[in-house]
């Protein structure tokens, strides 16, 4: 089936390479930043994880949200599904990719990555995200690879399948809670000893994965001859639109928990995040915004006409997105480092060396993602024809 | 080779084998020991006059150390001892306004309302207020960084003291966020640029870009019989004894003085005690 991916139209090409030029220019970003060590990046002393852990952070979730396709289409036998899934868990391994990458690139020895897998320690869980991010990669490789071939020859995909598809459920579950487990175990971050982190990430996972596919199968109707259809799009809209919200709702009952009770050490990063904390608030406005659209898209995405017009639910899917990446991808990591542990506020900015090293990772993911959509929708159109 | 000087790391605590030629330290063992590690299985022996306990802790008697002056010596000895580079010395040529995001520092001074954020209150007392704090690693008992290092390059020895391989670290950070009292340094940037070959202490390896560390309790010292180097240079403002022998100086201080830690409620156990 790889064959599929390297034929097609000049469009097809000229996008591929645009994207290998973006992945080159980060390479090269990120040999400067192997020669002269993490100093090119914004991170310091006080805030030790930025950029990099942060997309980890939100990537992981993007990944795990093809559970959501999942669970419908097998566990419910929800047929209308069947038609996207492949998609779902293509984006799930663009995702996970990304992330190791992210990892990779975040670490101060990457040439001595091995020593987590020649010294395995139980008892971290960085080593179970190694673990579990790994297992889910090739669960969906595996699975992905099957039933599309099988799709292909028109054949029900072979029966092995099916236990590693259960599997990937619970899966799929842990990876996401095993991220928010390494934060939210810490002693001494308040913005994330929270017991609702895990939850809260995997609400604003369902709701961004799945918005991010519904902008996919609009642009695929746009430029294939392959429809993803109007209802499995509508349904994935009913997906995101219950997922934001408990999202918000979980934001709300940790912003209870953490403004009734008072305790400083917790309401400290709120209160960098969202007025800015002895003069320092550089996310402020950010996180504002974040939260105005998520909640601007729960408005959009209640009311049912707006819903079913696909044009509004696009726009309420990019608020969605964005705002869950705000969240995510910019203030959960910060946020939990200032002020720091001895009530220093020292803020971080990304620099834009990590910042091109960050593009240069989503444009391996997106390399990924076209190259596996290409061969989904190519087989699509094959098999319909 | 990893496995012996890891074995070598934990039982006598020397991470200087890692530079070429350390000879004082080798020299604390007996010759023909030296002779023996030539070989592949050799079996490391402590040095008879190693100290040893079952957790090692420090008093830092707050009333003896009134200003920054009395700190600065202490500091001194310490980053002296162990290589720690001054990325702030404004005369190296790579000195830069923004290094300070990218400072290390093994131990350090801080104002009260700093190193106990949480017992600090606005009508503290004239001279707490004024009054500079020493911190550095407390040596957990229960340490949060130990449980997250996913390679064990920290590590806990059998003596308490919180060590790390610095050849083994991958760099990950995650030790830093876990730990509650930011006494943890990544080196962002090759370290051996702050530091002038005069000043280099031989018998301590200097660092790579890319790992973190921290202070060691002056393992390397303990290992050959002497006292950390800032205890030494304290001029007894600080006593370091083991934590578990009823006799020893720091149990005869901590029954005779209120002693305070830093954020004891969070169940980490440090084994600095500061009296008041
Ligand atoms: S003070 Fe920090 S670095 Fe030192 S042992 Fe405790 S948690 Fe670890
Ligand atoms: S940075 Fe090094 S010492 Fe710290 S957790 Fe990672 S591997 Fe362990």
């Amino acid at each position: 089936m790889l064959e599929l991916t390297v034929k097609g139209s000049k469009k097809y090409f000229g996008w591929m390479a645009l994207v290998l030029g973006v992945i080159g220019i980060g390479f090269c970003v990120y040999v400067w930043q192997l020669i002269s060590g993490l100093q090119i990046t914004g991170m310091s002393r006080d805030v030790s994880w930025g950029f990099y852990i942060a997309q980890l952070t939100f990537l992981v979730g993007v990944a795990a949200s093809a559970v959501m396709l999942v669970i419908p289409h097998y566990l419910h036998n929800y047929k209308a599904f069947g038609r996207i899934t492949i998609l779902g868990e293509f984006l799930a391994i663009a995702s996970v990719t990304m992330c190791l990458l992210f990892v990779i690139v975040d670490l101060g020895q990457p040439m001595r990555l091995f020593n987590v897998i020649l010294h395995p320690t139980p008892g971290s869980v960085l080593f179970w995200d190694m673990v579990v991010l790994n297992g889910y990669l090739f669960l969906n490789l595996i699975i992905g690879w099957n039933v599309l071939e099988a799709e292909r020859n028109q054949v029900p995909p072979p029966g092995w399948v099916k236990p590693l598809i259960y599997l990937s459920v619970p899966w799929a579950v842990s990876i996401h809670t095993v991220t928010a487990f390494l934060y939210c175990g810490l002693p001494g971050r308040g913005y994330w000893l929270t017991a609702i982190l895990a939850p809260r990430f995997l609400s604003s996972a369902f709701a961004a994965g799945p918005s991010l596919l519904v902008l996919l199968c609009l642009l695929i109707r746009k430029i294939s001859k392959f429809d993803p259809g109007k209802e499995q799009i509508q349904s994935l809209a009913k997906i995101i639109t219950y997922a934001i919200i408990l999202n918000v709702f979980f934001f709300f009952c940790e912003l209870f928990v953490v403004f009734y009770s008072q305790i400083p050490e917790h309401m400290d990063h709120f209160k960098y995040l969202f007025t800015g904390l002895h003069g320092h608030g550089v996310l402020v406005p950010w996180m504002w915004a974040s939260l105005g659209l998520m909640i601007f898209s729960i408005i959009m995405l209640v009311i049912p006409s707006v819903r079913k017009n696909e044009t509004t639910l696009a726009i309420a899917c990019i608020a969605v997105f964005a705002g869950t990446w705000i969240d995510k991808g910019m203030g959960m990591i910060s946020g939990g480092f200032v002020p720091n542990p001895l009530h220093h506020v020292n803020e971080y900015v990304p620099t834009v060396p990590e910042l091109v090293i960050t593009i240069g990772v989503y444009g391996i993911g997106v390399l990924i993602l076209t190259a596996l959509f290409k061969m989904a929708i190519s087989i699509k159109e094959e098999v319909a024809a | 080779m990893e496995s012996n000087r890891r074995k070598f790391l934990k039982v006598a605590g020397i991470s200087a084998l890692g530079i070429a030629g350390a000879k004082p330290v080798l020299n604390a063992f007996a010759s023909e020991q030296e002779e023996e590690a030539q070989h592949a299985d050799v079996e490391i022996r402590k040095n008879e006059k190693a100290l040893t306990a079952r957790q090692w802790a420090m008093v830092i008697d707050t009333r003896k150390l009134q200003s920054e002056e009395d700190l600065k010596p202490i500091i001194e000895a310490c980053h002296k001892t162990h290589n720690v580079p001054d990325v702030m010395d404004t005369e190296n040529a790579e000195y830069d306004e923004d290094n300070q995001r990218h400072v290390i520092k093994w131990i350090w001074e801080e104002e009260y309302k700093h190193a106990f954020p949480t017992k600090s209150t606005e009508f503290l007392d004239d001279r707490l207020k004024n009054l500079p704090f020493l911190v550095l690693c407390n040596h957990c008992e229960n340490p949060p960084c130990v449980r997250v290092c996913p390679t064990k390059a920290t590590f806990k020895r059998e003596d308490g003291i919180v060590l790390m391989d610095f050849h083994r670290c991958i760099g990950c950070r995650f030790c830093m966020a876990a730990c509650p009292y930011g006494s943890r340094s990544f080196n962002f940037r090759d370290p051996r640029e702050f530091i002038k070959d005069e000043d280099r202490n031989p018998e301590f390896p200097t660092r790579m870009k890319g790992v973190v560390e921290k202070c060691n309790f002056c393992a390397e010292r303990l290992a050959v019989g002497k006292q950390p180097a800032c205890v030494e240079a304290s001029n007894g403002a600080i006593a370091f004894g083991d934590l578990y022998d009823p006799e020893s100086e720091v149990r005869q201080l901590l029954k005779s003085n209120y002693t305070i830690r830093r954020k004891q409620g969070l169940g980490t156990g440090p084994a600095i005690y500061y009296i008041v």
